[in-house]
């Protein structure tokens, strides 16, 4: 889809699903598993993320004229660490609480290879506006991957969904989601339902065009 | 907080705190390169040569950040010098010793900027190490990293062999693994201490 017209609302919807960035294309791991222990920090680090990823991408793509392409990888990491410090400190005056619950893993967004991924693969290539729509699509998916294995984590872990108690006294939590092995079972449990659905998808798009192919013969 | 010693420290980095299993950090060369034992091997060789360095960098950049009174450019500091220092450094090892150059030579852009790498400067900086504290550290964490990938690396080459349902294959399966490896390393808690 080199020359095809570019559809902003395409470009963030894709980011949702099909290219997911934790489910599918399996980036930005590192943090999606250590601070999903409770929703609450995992909306906190995906919304982090998403604004560092829609400013870098903004940037990369403004300013893409004028990065020299041998220098371009340390250009971007400038522009994303510049981002992410200022959000490091914009989250330490907002709450000190929850900047010490996400603790290291906030400085940690420097590294996280989708944001340098996005924009050498895709906002040192496009528009600006696309570029944010790229970013905002990412970070949306990204967080939503987060919230949704902070959720079981918590609900599992601790028997609260952000912060507010669900079950009767007599409800055994399981301690094990909120301890550091709850990230790989609870990441595992959900890669295996993304799995089963675009399998499913695989077959029946097998069929439908099975299908059409006898129809024209 | 009184000093710990040199022993506590690298226990702690490498199996009460390990790096990959416990604070998720470089979680992924872990899934990408532990699929084979060798390529495992080799892998920790180059981050325990790249973890002193980053190390004794951050060491440095810290001494210099709190002279000027810059904490806020620790972050592009930090991660400017580190993978700049480790360039420089594959070049001279490409130079002076080949055959290392050989062994870890592709894995080392890979793993510049590197969570685990990142973290590790980050972490010695809270924790307010000495300088043999900070070296003490990163060996301890290189270990930490080098046993989960091997362990790992180990696991997976038998998983090759099993018959798993087919959703379960590739990702799903390692991090499953993963996650029992987590569950025991969860046992060398209060070792440290």
């Amino acid at each position: 889809m080199a020359k095809k017209q570019v559809n902003p609302t395409d470009e963030f919807i894709k980011g949702l699903w099909r290219d997911n960035p934790v489910f599918i294309q399996m980036l930005g791991l590192c943090p999606a598993l250590a601070v999903s222990n409770t929703a609450i920090n995992a909306l906190a680090m995906g919304a982090a993320t998403t604004f560092v990823l829609v400013m870098a991408g903004l940037s990369v793509s403004l300013l893409k004229n004028f990065i020299p392409r041998e220098a371009r990888i340390v250009s971007y990491i400038c522009i994303i660490a510049t981002f992410v410090t200022c959000v490091d400190y914009a989250i330490m005056a907002i709450s000190i609480e929850l900047h010490r619950a996400l603790g290291a893993f906030i400085a940690l967004i420097v590294v996280n290879c989708l944001i340098l991924g996005r924009s050498e693969a895709f906002a040192s290539k496009n528009k600006p506006h696309i570029a944010v729509m790229d970013g905002l699509g990412m970070g949306v998916g990204f967080t939503v991957a987060l919230l949704f294995i902070g959720v079981v984590r918590e609900v599992l872990g601790s028997g609260t969904l952000f912060g507010v108690d669900l079950f009767a006294d007599g409800f055994q939590t399981w301690t094990v989601m909120v301890l550091p092995s709850g990230g790989f079972f609870a990441m595992a449990i959900w890669l295996l339902v993304v799995n089963w659905i675009r399998q499913r998808q695989e077959k029946a798009d097998k069929q439908t065009s099975e299908q059409t192919g006898e129809a024209a013969s | 907080m009184n000093e710990p010693g040199y022993w506590s420290i690298f226990l702690n980095a490498a199996l009460v705190n390990n790096f990959v299993l416990a604070y998720f950090l470089g979680i992924c060369p872990f899934f990408g390169v532990s699929a084979k034992l060798e390529t495992a091997v080799r892998m920790s060789g180059a981050v325990t040569f790249v973890m002193l360095v980053a190390s004794t960098c951050a060491f440095g950049i810290n001494l210099i950040l709190e002279a000027i009174n810059a904490p806020y450019l620790r972050i592009i500091s930090y991660i400017l010098v580190i993978s700049s220092a480790v360039q420089l450094v594959e070049m001279l090892l490409r130079k002076l010793s080949p055959p290392t150059f050989k062994a870890l030579g592709i894995f080392l852009p890979l793993i510049t900027t590197n969570c685990a790498i990142f973290g590790l400067a980050l972490f010695q900086t809270n924790k307010g190490y000495g300088f043999t504290q900070a070296i003490v550290y990163a060996l301890g964490a290189a270990a930490g990293f080098a046993l989960a990938l091997v362990l790992m690396a180990g696991v997976r080459e038998k998983l090759d062999l099993a018959d798993v349902p087919s959703i379960f294959k590739g990702t799903a399966a390692a991090l499953v693994v993963a996650g029992i490896l987590s569950m025991g390393f969860m046992g060398f808690a209060g070792l440290g201490r």
